[in-house]
Protein backbone atom coordinates (compact mmCIF):
# COMPACT_ATOMS: atom_id res chain seq x y z
CA UNK A 1 0.00 0.00 0.00
CA UNK A 2 1.63 3.45 -0.70
CA UNK A 3 2.88 5.76 1.82
CA UNK A 4 1.20 9.16 2.06
CA UNK A 5 3.16 11.53 0.89
CA UNK A 6 4.44 14.06 3.71
CA UNK A 7 2.71 12.19 6.38
CA UNK A 8 4.42 11.03 9.61
CA UNK A 9 1.48 11.36 11.80
CA UNK A 10 1.62 11.69 15.73
CA UNK A 11 5.01 11.43 16.89
CA UNK A 12 6.12 7.82 18.11
CA UNK A 13 8.33 8.53 20.77
CA UNK A 14 6.68 11.26 22.63
CA UNK A 15 3.55 9.27 23.44
CA UNK A 16 2.99 8.59 26.94
CA UNK A 17 4.69 5.76 27.11
CA UNK A 18 6.30 2.59 25.28
CA UNK A 19 4.08 0.68 26.74
CA UNK A 20 0.71 2.30 25.54
CA UNK A 21 1.41 1.92 22.34
CA UNK A 22 2.68 -1.91 22.51
CA UNK A 23 -0.98 -1.78 24.18
CA UNK A 24 -2.83 -0.39 20.56
CA UNK A 25 -3.77 -3.04 17.86
CA UNK A 26 -3.03 -2.03 14.64
CA UNK A 27 -4.76 0.49 12.78
CA UNK A 28 -6.05 1.84 16.63
CA UNK A 29 -5.44 4.89 18.59
CA UNK A 30 -5.28 6.21 21.97
CA UNK A 31 -8.52 8.02 22.77
CA UNK A 32 -7.17 9.14 26.12
CA UNK A 33 -9.55 10.69 28.21
CA UNK A 34 -12.31 10.98 25.52
CA UNK A 35 -14.96 7.78 24.88
CA UNK A 36 -16.58 8.32 21.76
CA UNK A 37 -20.25 7.10 21.45
CA UNK A 38 -21.48 4.83 18.29
CA UNK A 39 -24.78 3.88 18.12
CA UNK A 40 -27.40 3.14 15.73
CA UNK A 41 -30.55 3.56 17.52
CA UNK A 42 -31.99 6.79 19.98
CA UNK A 43 -30.50 5.88 22.98
CA UNK A 44 -33.19 4.47 25.78
CA UNK A 45 -33.66 5.64 28.56
CA UNK A 46 -34.22 2.55 30.79
CA UNK A 47 -35.35 2.11 34.48
CA UNK A 48 -33.13 -0.28 36.22
CA UNK A 49 -36.38 -1.52 38.63
CA UNK A 50 -38.06 -2.82 35.61
CA UNK A 51 -34.90 -3.94 33.43
CA UNK A 52 -34.33 -8.02 33.39
CA UNK A 53 -31.39 -10.20 31.61
CA UNK A 54 -32.75 -13.42 30.70
CA UNK A 55 -30.34 -16.59 29.54
CA UNK A 56 -32.15 -18.53 27.73
CA UNK A 57 -32.01 -20.76 24.32
CA UNK A 58 -29.76 -23.83 24.47
CA UNK A 59 -29.87 -24.35 28.22
CA UNK A 60 -30.94 -26.33 30.31
CA UNK A 61 -32.47 -23.57 32.44
CA UNK A 62 -33.38 -20.86 31.14
CA UNK A 63 -33.83 -17.63 33.44
CA UNK A 64 -34.42 -14.48 33.76
CA UNK A 65 -32.95 -12.27 36.50
CA UNK A 66 -33.77 -8.29 37.56
CA UNK A 67 -31.43 -5.39 38.30
CA UNK A 68 -31.66 -6.94 42.01
CA UNK A 69 -30.92 -10.43 41.34
CA UNK A 70 -27.92 -9.60 39.68
CA UNK A 71 -26.66 -7.37 42.56
CA UNK A 72 -26.98 -10.47 44.75
CA UNK A 73 -24.57 -12.34 42.64
CA UNK A 74 -21.04 -12.78 43.45
CA UNK A 75 -19.32 -9.15 41.46
CA UNK A 76 -16.36 -9.11 38.83
CA UNK A 77 -14.31 -6.07 37.52
CA UNK A 78 -12.71 -5.53 34.56
CA UNK A 79 -9.42 -3.18 34.22
CA UNK A 80 -8.14 -3.05 30.98
CA UNK A 81 -8.48 -1.64 27.99
CA UNK A 82 -11.50 -1.50 25.05
CA UNK A 83 -11.01 -1.01 21.40
CA UNK A 84 -13.84 0.50 19.00
CA UNK A 85 -13.67 -0.49 15.03
CA UNK A 86 -13.92 3.18 14.27
CA UNK A 87 -9.90 2.87 15.53
CA UNK A 88 -9.96 4.74 18.81
CA UNK A 89 -9.04 2.61 21.73
CA UNK A 90 -9.32 3.23 25.33
CA UNK A 91 -6.71 2.63 28.19
CA UNK A 92 -6.80 1.27 31.91
CA UNK A 93 -10.53 1.38 32.13
CA UNK A 94 -12.69 0.38 34.84
CA UNK A 95 -15.52 -1.65 34.73
CA UNK A 96 -17.93 -3.50 37.16
CA UNK A 97 -20.51 -5.92 37.12
CA UNK A 98 -20.55 -9.36 37.39
CA UNK A 99 -18.77 -12.45 34.62
CA UNK A 100 -21.00 -13.98 32.22
CA UNK A 101 -19.55 -17.53 33.67
CA UNK A 102 -21.63 -16.50 36.71
CA UNK A 103 -25.24 -16.10 34.31
CA UNK A 104 -23.61 -19.41 32.40
CA UNK A 105 -23.10 -21.58 35.13
CA UNK A 106 -26.57 -20.94 36.45
CA UNK A 107 -28.25 -21.41 32.85
CA UNK A 108 -26.49 -24.37 32.16
CA UNK A 109 -25.30 -24.68 28.44
CA UNK A 110 -26.01 -27.43 26.48
CA UNK A 111 -23.14 -29.52 25.32
CA UNK A 112 -24.43 -28.56 21.14
CA UNK A 113 -24.50 -24.48 22.23
CA UNK A 114 -21.41 -22.71 19.95
CA UNK A 115 -22.40 -19.23 19.51
CA UNK A 116 -24.54 -16.52 21.62
CA UNK A 117 -26.56 -14.12 20.61
CA UNK A 118 -26.79 -10.38 22.33
CA UNK A 119 -29.86 -8.80 22.44
CA UNK A 120 -30.79 -5.42 23.27
CA UNK A 121 -33.64 -3.69 24.41
CA UNK A 122 -33.12 -1.51 21.37
CA UNK A 123 -33.55 -4.48 18.91
CA UNK A 124 -29.69 -4.17 18.33
CA UNK A 125 -27.78 -7.82 18.22
CA UNK A 126 -24.51 -8.83 17.86
CA UNK A 127 -23.33 -12.45 17.53
CA UNK A 128 -20.34 -13.69 19.13
CA UNK A 129 -18.95 -17.31 20.07
CA UNK A 130 -19.49 -18.94 23.00
CA UNK A 131 -16.11 -19.34 24.07
CA UNK A 132 -15.63 -15.86 23.48
CA UNK A 133 -18.32 -14.96 26.59
CA UNK A 134 -16.70 -17.55 29.13
CA UNK A 135 -13.74 -18.24 30.68
CA UNK A 136 -13.51 -14.90 32.42
CA UNK A 137 -13.24 -13.26 29.23
CA UNK A 138 -16.78 -11.42 29.35
CA UNK A 139 -18.86 -9.32 31.57
CA UNK A 140 -22.36 -8.17 32.40
CA UNK A 141 -21.36 -4.44 33.51
CA UNK A 142 -23.23 -1.33 35.50
CA UNK A 143 -20.18 0.75 36.50
CA UNK A 144 -17.92 2.80 34.97
CA UNK A 145 -14.65 4.03 37.14
CA UNK A 146 -16.71 3.36 40.08
CA UNK A 147 -20.10 5.51 38.67
CA UNK A 148 -23.28 4.11 37.21
CA UNK A 149 -22.92 3.64 33.65
CA UNK A 150 -24.00 6.45 31.62
CA UNK A 151 -27.11 5.72 29.08
CA UNK A 152 -25.37 7.08 26.30
CA UNK A 153 -22.64 4.38 26.98
CA UNK A 154 -25.00 1.72 27.42
CA UNK A 155 -26.58 1.67 31.14
CA UNK A 156 -27.87 0.69 33.25
CA UNK A 157 -26.12 -2.71 32.17
CA UNK A 158 -24.12 -3.34 29.05
CA UNK A 159 -22.33 -6.65 28.15
CA UNK A 160 -18.47 -6.31 27.97
CA UNK A 161 -15.70 -7.87 25.88
CA UNK A 162 -13.15 -6.23 26.01
CA UNK A 163 -10.95 -8.81 23.72
CA UNK A 164 -13.29 -8.51 20.85
CA UNK A 165 -14.32 -5.09 19.31
CA UNK A 166 -16.28 -3.22 21.26
CA UNK A 167 -19.32 -3.56 18.75
CA UNK A 168 -19.81 -6.78 20.36
CA UNK A 169 -20.27 -5.45 23.91
CA UNK A 170 -23.78 -4.71 23.46
CA UNK A 171 -25.51 -1.34 25.01
CA UNK A 172 -28.64 -1.70 26.99
CA UNK A 173 -27.93 -5.52 26.87
CA UNK A 174 -31.18 -7.41 28.13
CA UNK A 175 -30.59 -11.31 26.83
CA UNK A 176 -28.24 -13.84 25.77
CA UNK A 177 -29.78 -16.31 23.11
CA UNK A 178 -27.59 -19.72 22.98
CA UNK A 179 -27.45 -21.22 20.03
CA UNK A 180 -26.34 -24.01 17.56
CA UNK A 181 -25.25 -22.58 14.64
CA UNK A 182 -23.70 -19.10 14.05
CA UNK A 183 -25.99 -16.19 12.80
CA UNK A 184 -25.30 -12.47 12.36
CA UNK A 185 -26.14 -9.75 14.32
CA UNK A 186 -27.05 -6.25 13.53
CA UNK A 187 -23.66 -4.85 12.73
CA UNK A 188 -22.31 -8.53 10.86
CA UNK A 189 -25.10 -8.20 8.64
CA UNK A 190 -24.53 -4.70 7.49
CA UNK A 191 -20.85 -6.29 7.10
CA UNK A 192 -19.07 -5.97 10.05
CA UNK A 193 -17.04 -9.14 11.06
CA UNK A 194 -18.41 -11.48 12.80
CA UNK A 195 -16.04 -12.64 15.38
CA UNK A 196 -13.71 -9.07 15.07
CA UNK A 197 -10.71 -9.73 17.13
CA UNK A 198 -9.19 -6.14 17.10
CA UNK A 199 -5.13 -7.52 17.57
CA UNK A 200 -5.72 -9.24 13.68
CA UNK A 201 -7.85 -6.76 12.53
CA UNK A 202 -10.82 -8.81 11.59
CA UNK A 203 -13.01 -5.34 11.03
CA UNK A 204 -15.48 -6.09 8.30
CA UNK A 205 -16.90 -9.43 6.62
CA UNK A 206 -13.94 -11.01 4.32
CA UNK A 207 -11.08 -9.88 6.65
CA UNK A 208 -9.15 -13.33 7.82
CA UNK B 1 -34.89 -0.45 15.87
CA UNK B 2 -37.47 -1.57 13.17
CA UNK B 3 -36.77 -2.29 9.26
CA UNK B 4 -34.39 -4.81 7.32
CA UNK B 5 -30.91 -3.22 6.48
CA UNK B 6 -30.86 -2.96 2.58
CA UNK B 7 -28.32 -5.48 1.55
CA UNK B 8 -25.54 -3.19 0.86
CA UNK B 9 -22.03 -3.11 -0.49
CA UNK B 10 -19.00 -3.47 0.26
CA UNK B 11 -15.83 -2.69 -0.76
CA UNK B 12 -11.82 -3.78 0.44
CA UNK B 13 -9.31 -1.77 0.61
CA UNK B 14 -7.87 -0.35 -2.63
CA UNK B 15 -6.32 3.48 -3.34
CA UNK B 16 -8.07 6.76 -4.09
CA UNK B 17 -6.26 9.03 -5.97
CA UNK B 18 -6.77 13.02 -5.04
CA UNK B 19 -8.11 14.52 -8.52
CA UNK B 20 -9.84 17.65 -7.23
CA UNK B 21 -9.25 19.66 -3.40
CA UNK B 22 -11.21 22.53 -2.02
CA UNK B 23 -10.78 24.29 1.17
CA UNK B 24 -12.79 26.78 3.56
CA UNK B 25 -11.33 27.85 6.89
CA UNK B 26 -12.59 24.08 8.59
CA UNK B 27 -13.85 22.11 5.70
CA UNK B 28 -12.16 20.16 3.44
CA UNK B 29 -13.58 18.84 0.28
CA UNK B 30 -11.83 15.69 -1.47
CA UNK B 31 -13.09 14.22 -4.93
CA UNK B 32 -11.05 10.80 -5.63
CA UNK B 33 -10.29 8.52 -8.60
CA UNK B 34 -11.18 5.44 -6.15
CA UNK B 35 -9.70 2.53 -8.41
CA UNK B 36 -11.79 -0.86 -9.16
CA UNK B 37 -14.60 1.31 -6.81
CA UNK B 38 -17.27 -0.34 -5.94
CA UNK B 39 -20.48 1.58 -6.31
CA UNK B 40 -22.00 2.87 -2.51
CA UNK B 41 -25.56 3.33 -1.92
CA UNK B 42 -26.36 6.97 -0.38
CA UNK B 43 -25.34 7.27 3.28
CA UNK B 44 -22.86 4.65 3.04
CA UNK B 45 -19.24 5.77 4.31
CA UNK B 46 -15.58 5.10 3.20
CA UNK B 47 -12.20 4.48 5.44
CA UNK B 48 -9.52 6.87 4.73
CA UNK B 49 -6.39 5.78 5.67
CA UNK B 50 -2.95 7.75 5.80
CA UNK B 51 0.25 6.20 6.07
CA UNK B 52 4.07 7.01 7.43
CA UNK B 53 7.43 5.98 5.81
CA UNK B 54 7.73 3.72 8.77
CA UNK B 55 4.28 1.93 8.32
CA UNK B 56 2.40 3.85 11.22
CA UNK B 57 -1.28 4.28 9.94
CA UNK B 58 -4.47 6.52 10.89
CA UNK B 59 -7.30 5.80 9.72
CA UNK B 60 -10.67 7.46 9.80
CA UNK B 61 -14.97 6.63 8.36
CA UNK B 62 -16.12 9.90 6.12
CA UNK B 63 -19.68 9.73 4.95
CA UNK B 64 -19.88 9.95 1.39
CA UNK B 65 -21.20 12.78 -0.38
CA UNK B 66 -21.03 11.70 -4.35
CA UNK B 67 -24.19 10.35 -6.09
CA UNK B 68 -23.33 6.41 -6.67
CA UNK B 69 -23.43 7.73 -10.39
CA UNK B 70 -20.79 10.72 -9.80
CA UNK B 71 -17.46 9.28 -11.30
CA UNK B 72 -15.67 10.40 -8.70
CA UNK B 73 -16.11 9.51 -4.93
CA UNK B 74 -16.51 12.89 -2.99
CA UNK B 75 -16.18 13.75 0.77
CA UNK B 76 -16.41 16.73 3.05
CA UNK B 77 -14.24 16.46 5.90
CA UNK B 78 -14.48 19.02 8.99
CA UNK B 79 -10.86 19.87 10.32
CA UNK B 80 -10.62 19.04 14.37
CA UNK B 81 -8.42 20.60 16.76
CA UNK B 82 -5.48 18.67 16.66
CA UNK B 83 -6.88 15.82 14.05
CA UNK B 84 -4.15 13.81 12.89
CA UNK B 85 -6.23 12.81 9.75
CA UNK B 86 -8.35 15.71 9.14
CA UNK B 87 -5.39 18.20 9.53
CA UNK B 88 -3.16 15.87 7.36
CA UNK B 89 -5.98 16.53 4.75
CA UNK B 90 -6.65 19.99 5.55
CA UNK B 91 -3.53 21.38 5.31
CA UNK B 92 -1.44 18.84 3.49
CA UNK B 93 -3.07 16.97 0.97
CA UNK B 94 -3.03 18.27 -2.75
CA UNK B 95 -3.86 16.73 -6.21
CA UNK B 96 -2.22 13.61 -7.27
CA UNK B 97 -1.42 12.49 -3.79
CA UNK B 98 -2.79 8.73 -3.66
CA UNK B 99 -4.60 7.30 -0.50
CA UNK B 100 -5.56 3.83 1.18
CA UNK B 101 -9.27 3.46 0.83
CA UNK B 102 -12.14 0.67 1.71
CA UNK B 103 -15.64 1.05 1.09
CA UNK B 104 -18.69 1.22 0.79
CA UNK B 105 -19.36 0.61 4.58
CA UNK B 106 -22.46 0.51 6.20
CA UNK B 107 -26.03 -0.77 5.55
CA UNK B 108 -28.31 0.57 7.76
CA UNK B 109 -27.96 4.61 7.64
CA UNK B 110 -28.84 3.72 3.84
CA UNK B 111 -31.74 4.93 1.81
CA UNK B 112 -31.99 4.00 -2.08
CA UNK B 113 -35.02 6.43 -2.67
CA UNK B 114 -37.69 4.03 -2.04
CA UNK B 115 -39.85 5.52 0.92
CA UNK B 116 -40.73 9.12 1.73
CA UNK B 117 -38.01 9.92 4.65
CA UNK B 118 -36.93 13.20 6.48
CA UNK B 119 -33.22 13.99 7.49
CA UNK B 120 -31.91 16.07 10.21
CA UNK B 121 -28.47 16.63 10.48
CA UNK B 122 -25.50 19.13 12.03
CA UNK B 123 -22.78 20.65 10.70
CA UNK B 124 -21.10 17.68 8.70
CA UNK B 125 -23.59 15.61 9.80
CA UNK B 126 -25.36 16.67 6.47
CA UNK B 127 -22.74 15.28 4.30
CA UNK B 128 -24.98 11.58 3.92
CA UNK B 129 -28.12 13.37 3.48
CA UNK B 130 -26.45 15.67 0.30
CA UNK B 131 -25.64 12.17 -1.27
CA UNK B 132 -29.33 11.13 -1.02
CA UNK B 133 -30.56 14.28 -2.30
CA UNK B 134 -28.33 14.12 -5.20
CA UNK B 135 -29.64 10.93 -5.65
CA UNK B 136 -32.84 11.47 -5.73
CA UNK B 137 -32.54 14.72 -7.77
CA UNK B 138 -31.26 11.95 -10.38
CA UNK B 139 -33.58 9.16 -9.83
CA UNK B 140 -36.44 11.61 -10.09
CA UNK B 141 -37.29 11.28 -6.50
CA UNK B 142 -37.13 14.51 -5.24
CA UNK B 143 -40.45 14.09 -3.54
CA UNK B 144 -39.43 11.69 -1.09
CA UNK B 145 -36.83 13.27 1.30
CA UNK B 146 -37.20 16.09 3.31
CA UNK B 147 -33.47 17.69 4.51
CA UNK B 148 -33.38 19.76 7.94
CA UNK B 149 -29.65 21.22 7.45
CA UNK B 150 -28.40 22.83 11.03
CA UNK B 151 -25.36 25.22 11.32
CA UNK B 152 -23.88 27.78 13.10
CA UNK B 153 -23.12 30.28 10.04
CA UNK B 154 -23.75 29.81 6.30
CA UNK B 155 -19.69 29.83 6.09
CA UNK B 156 -19.92 27.24 8.07
CA UNK B 157 -22.48 24.43 7.03
CA UNK B 158 -21.00 22.10 4.44
CA UNK B 159 -22.92 22.84 0.96
CA UNK B 160 -25.38 25.20 2.67
CA UNK B 161 -25.86 26.81 -1.05
CA UNK B 162 -26.68 23.25 -2.68
CA UNK B 163 -29.29 22.17 0.46
CA UNK B 164 -30.64 25.44 -0.19
CA UNK B 165 -30.89 25.02 -4.15
CA UNK B 166 -32.44 21.20 -3.33
CA UNK B 167 -35.16 23.24 -0.79
CA UNK B 168 -33.62 21.38 2.41
CA UNK B 169 -34.52 23.83 5.58
CA UNK B 170 -31.63 25.51 6.85
CA UNK B 171 -31.47 26.57 10.36
CA UNK B 172 -28.73 28.79 11.59
CA UNK B 173 -28.18 28.67 15.05
CA UNK B 174 -25.48 31.82 14.85
CA UNK B 175 -26.36 33.94 12.13
CA UNK B 176 -29.60 35.17 10.50
CA UNK B 177 -30.75 33.45 7.59
CA UNK B 178 -32.86 35.72 5.31
CA UNK B 179 -36.11 36.41 7.41
CA UNK B 180 -35.10 33.98 9.89
CA UNK B 181 -33.38 34.52 12.95
CA UNK B 182 -30.73 32.92 13.90
CA UNK B 183 -31.68 29.72 16.68
CA UNK B 184 -32.05 26.10 16.60
CA UNK B 185 -35.21 24.69 14.74
CA UNK B 186 -38.49 24.77 15.88
CA UNK B 187 -41.17 22.58 16.62
CA UNK B 188 -43.29 23.71 13.85
CA UNK B 189 -40.46 24.24 11.07
CA UNK B 190 -40.04 20.57 11.51
CA UNK B 191 -43.74 19.63 11.19
CA UNK B 192 -44.06 19.76 7.92
CA UNK B 193 -40.95 17.87 6.84
CA UNK B 194 -41.75 15.06 8.90
CA UNK B 195 -45.87 14.79 7.99
CA UNK B 196 -45.84 11.47 5.75
CA UNK B 197 -42.38 10.23 6.35
CA UNK B 198 -42.08 6.73 6.87
CA UNK B 199 -38.52 6.84 8.59
CA UNK B 200 -36.42 9.42 9.88
CA UNK B 201 -32.34 9.72 9.56
CA UNK B 202 -30.51 11.96 11.85
CA UNK B 203 -26.30 12.50 11.54
CA UNK B 204 -23.72 14.65 13.29
CA UNK B 205 -21.93 15.32 16.52
CA UNK B 206 -23.25 12.99 19.63
CA UNK B 207 -24.87 16.36 21.53
CA UNK B 208 -26.56 16.82 18.22
CA UNK B 209 -28.15 13.44 17.81
CA UNK B 210 -29.60 13.34 20.98
CA UNK B 211 -30.73 16.85 20.60
CA UNK B 212 -32.59 16.07 17.23
CA UNK B 213 -33.89 12.70 17.96
CA UNK B 214 -35.65 14.34 20.95
CA UNK B 215 -36.99 17.10 18.86
CA UNK B 216 -38.17 14.57 16.54
CA UNK B 217 -40.26 12.52 19.25
CA UNK B 218 -41.42 15.89 19.81
CA UNK B 219 -43.16 15.93 16.52
CA UNK B 220 -44.54 12.50 16.99
CA UNK B 221 -41.48 10.49 15.17
CA UNK B 222 -41.87 7.03 16.88
CA UNK B 223 -38.06 6.06 18.50
CA UNK B 224 -37.97 3.30 16.14
CA UNK B 225 -38.06 4.64 13.16
CA UNK B 226 -35.04 6.97 13.89
CA UNK B 227 -31.80 6.05 12.01
CA UNK B 228 -29.04 7.72 13.91
CA UNK B 229 -25.08 8.14 12.86
CA UNK B 230 -23.16 9.93 14.97
CA UNK B 231 -19.66 10.84 15.61
CA UNK B 232 -17.69 12.35 18.11
CA UNK B 233 -16.65 12.06 21.63
CA UNK B 234 -17.85 12.49 25.41
CA UNK B 235 -15.18 13.21 27.81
Amino acid sequence: MPITRGFSGRPRRGRPSQDSTQRLPPGQYDTGAEWPTLTAEVTPHLVADEWTMTVDGLVDNPHTWSWRDLHALPGSTYFGDIHCVTTWSKLDTTFSGISVDTLLDIARPRPEAAHVMAHSTTGYTTNLPLDDVRGGRAWLVWEYDGRPLPPEHGGPVRLLVPHLYFWKSAKWITRLELMERDRPGFWEQNGYHDRGDPWLEQRYQGDP
Amino acid sequence: MTGTPVQAPTGAWTTGTLVEIDRTDRLVRLRLDVADRVDHLPGQHYVLRLRADDDYTASRSYSVASDPADSLLELMVECLPGGEVSGFLHDEAREGDVFEVRGPIGGWFTWTGDVPIVCVGGGTGVVPFVAMLRHARRIGAERLIRVCAVGRTRAELPYADELLAAGAFVALTRENLDGRVSAPPYLDELEPLVAGAERAYVCGSVGFASYATRLLGEVGVRADSIRVEQFGATA
